[in-house]
C-alpha cells in the first residue's frame, strides 16, 4: 500500500503498540535547552533514574542568554541559576552541551541541522515547540513538555497516538519579494491557528522544491502556529547536499553516507498515498504578509487593511476587539501608516545566513531610522561566523542596527531584549501573543525583508515597491 | 501524581478563545528550576496591574469566582508554547479540571486543546474536557445568572453536571489511556518501564539509517 513520508518514519520507530491502541515510539534525537529541562533532572534525581541514552541527547543555552558583548556574565540572579543548573545537569548526566561562548552555541533548532544531528527519517524531540523546525530535513520533529523530556531521558521513547496527515501543497512561483515566512503565515491565516491540530502537515508541490533548507526551515517552523504537532518536507538533492556540506560532525561520511542515502532517497510519499486532509496554496499572487493582530493567524496582506470585529473570519467579535485594543490599532487603517519603534531579526524562524543577506541587501547604502531601534541577533554562532566572514556585520553597523551574538533574543524576551509596553514592533520571530516579546509589546510578524525595509522607512512597507524605489 | 476520580467545585468562565500559553504563564516565570510556586503567576499579564494589586477588570478575579477549581473558557485553550509551566501554574492555582468547546469550521472538527497543552494535563493530575460550543455556552449562560455556580465532574463515568437550581448533565469523550492514568494518579515512566526489554530489544536491531 502506498504509504506516507510520515507513515514511514512512524512505523520504523514503533517500539510496540501499546494496550490502549497508541504505540511505544523511539526516540533518535533528544535536544535539550535550560529552560524547559531542569524540573525533569530534579525528577530523574528524586526517583534515582538514570539517562538511558546520553548519546543521543546534546543540550544547549539560547533562551536565557544575554545576546550582549557582556553576555557571559549574566546579571539576573535567576536567570544564572538556570543557566548553572544546566551545565550541572548536563554534567551530572553525561550529555553533551553546547555552552554559551562556544563556537556552536546557538539556538538549539538552529544548531541541530548546523551539527548534522538533524537528518531524514530521525525522530527528533526537545521541550519547545518549535522543533517542529527540524521536519525541513524529512524528520518526524515535535515539540513535548517537561515530563515528556523526562521520560525520554529515561526510556528514549514516547506513548503517542498516532496523528493525522494533512498535506499541503504550494504552488507556482514565488513573486519577488516574497518569501516562505509568507508561505507560512498565509497557510496560517487560512487554516487558522488550530487548522493543523492532531495532524502532521507534509509541506510538497513545486514552491517546496524550489526553497533552499533555510528556506524549508522557517516553513516547518511555524507548523506549530497552525496547531500542528510537526510539519515535514520529504528529503531531496538540496537537503543531502546541505546535510553532505563540511563542518557537520554527527552526520554520516563516505560510506556510511551512500548507505543512508540509498534509505533516505526512499523517504518521499509514495504516489497515491492518502492523506487525512489537503490544501493548495497558490503562490503565483501571494504578497507580503503582516500580523495585525494577536495570534499569527490573525494576518494580512501588506495592501489590506486592519479588520473590523465581523471582518475577520473564524473569530469571535470579542476576538477581534481584545487583539485590536492590545495592538492599539482601528479598523479600516493601513499597516504601512503605521510606524514602528523596534525591529527584531532573529529567532528559530529566521535567523540564518540566508535570512540575514536578504535583511542586509535591504540595509546597505540605507540607515535605520532614527526613532528605531533594530537588532539583528544571529541564531547561531556559525551563522554569526558566517555573516562576519560575508561582511554583512558591517552593513548593520553602518546602516545604525545592532549586531548581536547568537540566542532566542527578543522573540521571547526571557532574556534582557525585551519590548518596553506599547512598542510596536516589526519581527521577523513566530509568534505575536500578548505581551510575547515584553508585557504590553505589539509584535507584528514579517519577513527578514520587510522587518528591515520596516527599520529604514520607520513604518510599514510594501518591500515590492520599497525595493524598487 | 494525585488521581482524579470526581471532583465538585466552583466554576470560573474565561471568555477568550486561543488562550496561549505564554498568556497562562508569562516568560518571566520561565526561569525557576523549581516545579512548585507557580500558581500566584497564572495569567500574571491580565491578572494584576503595574503596581502588583488585583486588575479588576480580568474576569477571573471576579468576587465571584472565590474559590473556584474548574476553569472553562473558549476553543484552543493552550495553544503556541509547549512550557508544561502552563499546566503547573493552574493547578498551583486551585484548577482540577478545565473545560472548553471544540469548534467546527469550514467542515473541519478543531479541538478544545491545543495538543502539548493536552498531553501536558494528564501528567499533572489535570483534567481537561472537550464538549459542544453549545454545551460550553449554557455553562457560561448557567454561571452568568447564577453566581457561585458549582459542577460535579465525575471522570469513571464521564459525565459533567452543573449543580444549582437548573441541573444539567454533559457527557464528554476521553482517551481510555489517559482516564486510566488520571483514574489511578499513575506514573508514565512507570508505566513504560514496564516495556524496557522491548526497548531493549529494538535498540539492538535498530539503526537510524
Amino acid at each position: 500500500m502506498a504509504k506516507t513520508l510520515f507513515e514511514k518514519i512512524w512505523q520504523k520507530h514503533v517500539v510496540r503498540e501499546l494496550p490502549d491502541g497508541s504505540a511505544l515510539i523511539y526516540i533518535d534525537r533528544h535536544l535539550v535547552h535550560e529552560v524547559t529541562s531542569p524540573q525533569a533532572f530534579e525528577g530523574l534525581r528524586l526517583a534515582g533514574r538514570k539517562v538511558r541514552r546520553p548519546d543521543l541527547s546534546v543540550g544547549t543555552m539560547d533562551h536565557n542568554v544575554p545576546t550582549t558583548d557582556d553576555r557571559m556574565e549574566i546579571k539576573d540572579p535567576i536567570s544564572k541559576a538556570q543557566v548553572e543548573a544546566m551545565r550541572g545537569n548536563c554534567k551530572d548526566f553525561g550529555i553533551q552541551m553546547y555552552d554559551l561562548g562556544d563556537d556552536r552555541q546557538g539556538i538549539v533548532h538552529m544548531i541541530g541541522p548546523e551539527l548534522g544531528l538533524t537528518l531524514p527519517g530521525l525522530t527528533i524531540v526537545c521541550g519547545d515547540s518549535h522543533t517542529s523546525t527540524h521536519g525541513a530535513f524529512g524528520a518526524l520533529a515535535f515539540g513535548i513538555g517537561t515530563s515528556e523530556v523526562e521520560h525520554v531521558l529515561v526510556t528514549q521513547t514516547l506513548a503517542q497516538r498516532k496523528p493525522k496527515t494533512y498535506k499541503v501543497e504550494f504552488t507556482g512561483q514565488l513573486p519577488p519579494h516574497i518569501f516562505s515566512k509568507d508561505m507560512v503565515l498565509k497557510l496560517i491565516g487560512t487554516i487558522g491557528t488550530a487548522g493543523g491540530a492532531g495532524h502532521v502537515l507534509e509541506y510538497c508541490g513545486e514552491t517546496i522544491r524550489g526553497l533552499s533548507m533555510e528556506a524549508r526551515m522557517t516553513i516547518c517552523n511555524m507548523s506549530i502556529e497552525a496547531g500542528a504537532r510537526a510539519g515535514l518536507i520529504a528529503p531531496d538533492e538540496t537537503t543531502f547536499n546541505y546535510i553532505a556540506a563540511a563542518d557537520r560532525p554527527f552526520a554520516p561520511k563516505g560510506k556510511q553516507l551512500e548507505q543512508a542515502l540509498a534509505m533516505w532517497r526512499a523517504l518521499p510519499s509514495d504516489a497515491g498515498a492518502k492523506f487525512d486532509q489537503s490544501i493548495t496554496i497558490d503562490c503565483r499572487r501571494l504578497k507580503p504578509q503582516v500580523t495585525w493582530g494577536t495570534n499569527p493567524g490573525m494576518v494580512i496582506d501588506i495592501d489590506q487593511t486592519v479588520p473590523g470585529p465581523d471582518q475577520a473570519a473564524g473569530y469571535s467579535r470579542t476576538d477581534v476587539e481584545n487583539a485590536l485594543a492590545y495592538m492599539g490599532l482601528t479598523p479600516g487603517t493601513r499597516l504601512t501608516d503605521v510606524p514602528v519603534d523596534v525591529v527584531f531579526i532573529g529567532s528559530c524562524t529566521n535567523a540564518r545566513i540566508e535570512d540575514l543577506r536578504l535583511a542586509a541587501a535591504v540595509f546597505k547604502g540605507r540607515k535605520v531610522a532614527p526613532q528605531v531601534q533594530a537588532l539583528v541577533v544571529p541564531g547561531s554562532m556559525q551563522v554569526r561566523r558566517q555573516a562576519e566572514a560575508e561582511g554583512l556585520d558591517q552593513i548593520f553597523k553602518a546602516a545604525g542596527a545592532q549586531w548581536r551574538f547568537a540566542g532566542c533574543s527578543m522573540c521571547l524576551g526571557m532574556n534582557p531584549d525585551q519590548l518596553r509596553p506599547q512598542q510596536r514592533c516589526a519581527s521577523t520571530s513566530n509568534r505575536n501573543f500578548e505581551g510575547r516579546q515584553g508585557k504590553g509589546g505589539r509584535t507584528h510578524l514579517v519577513s527578514p525583508e520587510m522587518a528591515a525595509a520596516a527599520a529604514v522607512a520607520g513604518k510599514f512597507v510594501d518591500i515590492r515597491t520599497f525595493m524598487n524605489r | 501524581m494525585q488521581p482524579f476520580t470526581t471532583h465538585t467545585g466552583i466554576i470560573a468562565t474565561l471568555d477568550r478563545s486561543n488562550v496561549d500559553t505564554d498568556a497562562i504563564i508569562p516568560k518571566q516565570f520561565l526561569k525557576s528550576i523549581k516545579r512548585t510556586g507557580y500558581g500566584p503567576s497564572a495569567f500574571f499579564d491580565w491578572r494584576y496591574n503595574a503596581d502588583g494589586s488585583p486588575n479588576p477588570a480580568f474576569e477571573l478575579n471576579q468576587h465571584r469566582f472565590y474559590g473556584r477549581s474548574i476553569l472553562v473558557t473558549r476553543n484552543n485553550f493552550g495553544c503556541g508554547s509547549s512550557r508544561e509551566h502552563a499546566v503547573w501554574a493552574l493547578v498551583q492555582d486551585g484548577y482540577r479540571v478545565v473545560v472548553a468547546p471544540w469548534k467546527e469550521l469550514g467542515g473541519k472538527r478543531l479541538p478544545a486543546f491545543a495538543d502539548i497543552f493536552l498531553n501536558n494535563t494528564t501528567k499533572n493530575g489535570m483534567l481537561a474536557i472537550e464538549l459542544s460550543e453549545d454545551e460550553v455556552q449554557i455553562i457560561f449562560n448557567q454561571v452568568a445568572a447564577h453566581p457561585g455556580l458549582q459542577a460535579t465532574v465525575d471522570l469513571e463515568k464521564q459525565q459533567f453536571t452543573l449543580r444549582g437550581p437548573d441541573p444539567t448533565t454533559f457527557t464528554f469523550d476521553i482517551e481510555s489511556s489517559a482516564k486510566q492514568r488520571l483514574l489511578k494518579g499513575l506514573d508514565d515512566i512507570a508505566i513504560t518501564l514496564q516495556y524496557e526489554a522491548d526497548i531493549t530489544r529494538f535498540e539492538k536491531s535498530y539503526s537510524p539509517y
